[in-house]
């Protein structure tokens, strides 16, 4: 599917959602969403006969210096149009989020990655608990103000 | 003692057993939580990070090229297409085109390595299912190959042949004969492969049928490679989004319907044929030209996003770069292949028996760094 064909798709969904614009054009088609709608888009790109993004190939969250990002790459396995949706979350003290868990069962270990390195809280995923790190580890270490005075070296 | 008070004693009950994080089947330091029932596993959790390094943590801080040197300690098997995702990345944000006699020179090292690894996956997996000699002939051949790597860049396990614009080295002079040497030698030997397992009886009758996993759950959560392909969804990152010198190469992408560990383990041996097939249409005429682009000593890539996926020998493993200008990225993902297929484990192994389990993990190939990065 072209990208504009797919950008009006998305439009005609009623979810509030902006295109990332860049001089250079980007790798895939960008939408931003609020954290609140994020779950909501990402149901209609899944379930729509048009876009039917069945497979969530990437997860991942990034660390900003205002907000949090959960990205979320969907690729349709019949045409392999790819589509990145970005979640923004304003709160960074408390980030939270709705699981995607319902729609992809791979959310279970990539959002529990997410909440053990950024600390998102993923509300209604069944098991999140951390993941890489033991359960009593203090902090988020892939935040970018996180200080680690014993294992990350200054150089 | 009454039949009442018979039967409360001998009422099965639900227990847990710890297998790892230190045992022979799981391949490195992976922890798996088992739900029994009797023999029956009713869940399997595992309990990952026991070789945690925080790579991701540690590219905030790294040149691009540095970067390159810490994906081969993920998945070791695959390292040579793990450096090839992050140049691959890199030079996109670069706009570098390499040279023809990169790309097949790049490729060629690639299914040497798929080769080696899925030789040493078969192997590993006779063992696992208590059939010593398939270990010593997968090693056998592996070894011809490590030869090779040693040869063009080395190394022979975590190869660091690859960087940003190119490779390191040129290929010696005798890498083509040593290569075609290797060709016809495995040739004769693969066959051996299925005389040995694929067509033993007690073999068959401990995969077929066993971890079924249905094309809606591989595609749910996420299962690539060979173990995605056995259930039928073709997800070959080679053939979909093709890179080096895939698109001009004639393979076919090996895809199986029946989603059980024997269609895994058919994948993988029909992979291997299919990887000789594209080495020898590539090896004969390796085109002249520079083995390096010319870089700057401090590479800088533009404020920009970019995603790059490859094929590794389990897997899709997607590189995620968000560059802000300076020259170390401000975020680096690594989608590997390991992590999502594990995610699988529980719905593959739920209702089996315990041995069963160690098949089904053999049959997915796990390679803890991998998972763990």
């Amino acid at each position: 599917m072209e990208r504009v064909e797919l950008q009006n798709k998305i439009n005609s969904f009623g979810v509030e959602v902006t295109f990332a614009e860049s001089e250079v054009p980007t790798q895939f088609l960008t939408a931003e969403v609020s954290s609140e709608n994020a779950h909501a888009l990402i149901s209609e790109l899944k379930n729509n006969s048009d876009s039917s993004f069945d497979y969530m190939f990437c997860q991942t969250g990034i660390d900003f210096p205002e907000h949090i990002e959960v990205l979320y790459h969907l690729r349709n396995t019949q045409n392999n149009s790819e589509i990145v949706i970005k979640a923004r979350i304003e709160d960074r003290e408390n980030p939270a989020i709705d699981s995607v868990f319902d729609l992809y069962k791979t959310a279970d270990f990539h959002e529990r990655e997410i909440f053990d390195l950024f600390g998102v809280k993923f509300n209604n995923h069944p098991d999140l608990r951390r993941i890489l790190l033991d359960d009593d580890w203090e902090g988020y270490p892939l935040r970018k103000d996180y200080v680690d005075e014993v294992n990350i070296v200054e150089l | 003692m009454s039949v009442k008070e018979l039967h409360k004693a001998t009422e099965s009950q639900e227990y847990f057993v710890n297998m790892g994080p230190q045992h022979p089947s799981t391949h490195g330091v992976l922890r798996l939580l088992l739900t029994l029932d009797g023999e029956t596993v009713t869940k399997v959790e595992p309990h990952l990070g026991y070789i945690h390094r925080s790579i991701e943590k540690m590219c905030e801080k790294d040149s691009y090229q540095q970067i390159v040197h810490l994906t081969d300690r993920m998945d070791y098997l695959s390292c040579h297409m793990n450096n090839e995702a992050v140049c691959l990345a890199v030079e996109r944000g670069l706009e570098i085109e390499v040279s023809d006699r990169v790309k097949v020179i790049r490729t060629i090292m690639s299914e040497l390595t798929r080769l080696s690894s899925h030789q040493l996956w078969w192997g590993v997996m006779g063992m696992d299912l208590g059939a010593i000699t398939s270990f010593l002939y997968g090693f056998r051949d592996r070894e011809m190959i490590t030869d090779i790597f040693e040869e063009t860049c080395g190394a022979r396990l975590t190869m660091n042949y690859n960087i940003p614009g190119g490779v390191m080295f040129d290929i010696p002079a005798n890498f083509q004969t040593k290569v075609k040497e290797f060709i016809t030698h495995f040739r004769q030997k693969l066959p051996e492969y299925d005389q040995l397992m694929t067509n033993n009886i007690i073999f068959r009758n401990r995969t077929e049928g066993i971890g079924v996993l249905t094309k809606e759950d591989a595609i749910s959560y996420g299962v690539t490679g060979p173990s995605g392909r056995a259930s039928g969804w073709s997800n070959d990152i080679r053939k979909s989004h093709p890179y080096s010198a895939y698109d001009r190469v004639d393979f076919k992408e090996i895809v199986y319907t029946e989603g059980d560990s024997f269609a895994r383990y058919k994948a993988r041996i029909q992979e291997m044929w299919e990887s000789m097939n594209i080495i020898e249409q590539l090896i004969d005429n390796i085109p002249e030209g520079n083995y390096q682009e010319k870089t700057r000593a401090v590479i800088k890539l533009p404020k920009m996003e970019i995603y790059q996926s490859v094929e590794t020998a389990r897997g899709e493993l997607g590189v995620y770069i968000n560059s802000d200008g300076k020259k170390n990225p401000y975020r680096v993902k690594f989608r590997s292949p390991g992590f999502s297929n594990l995610n699988a484990l529980n719905t593959m192994a739920k209702g089996g028996k315990i041995a069963d389990l160690v098949t089904i993990m053999s049959t997915i190939d796990l390679v803890i760094p991998d998972i763990d990065r």
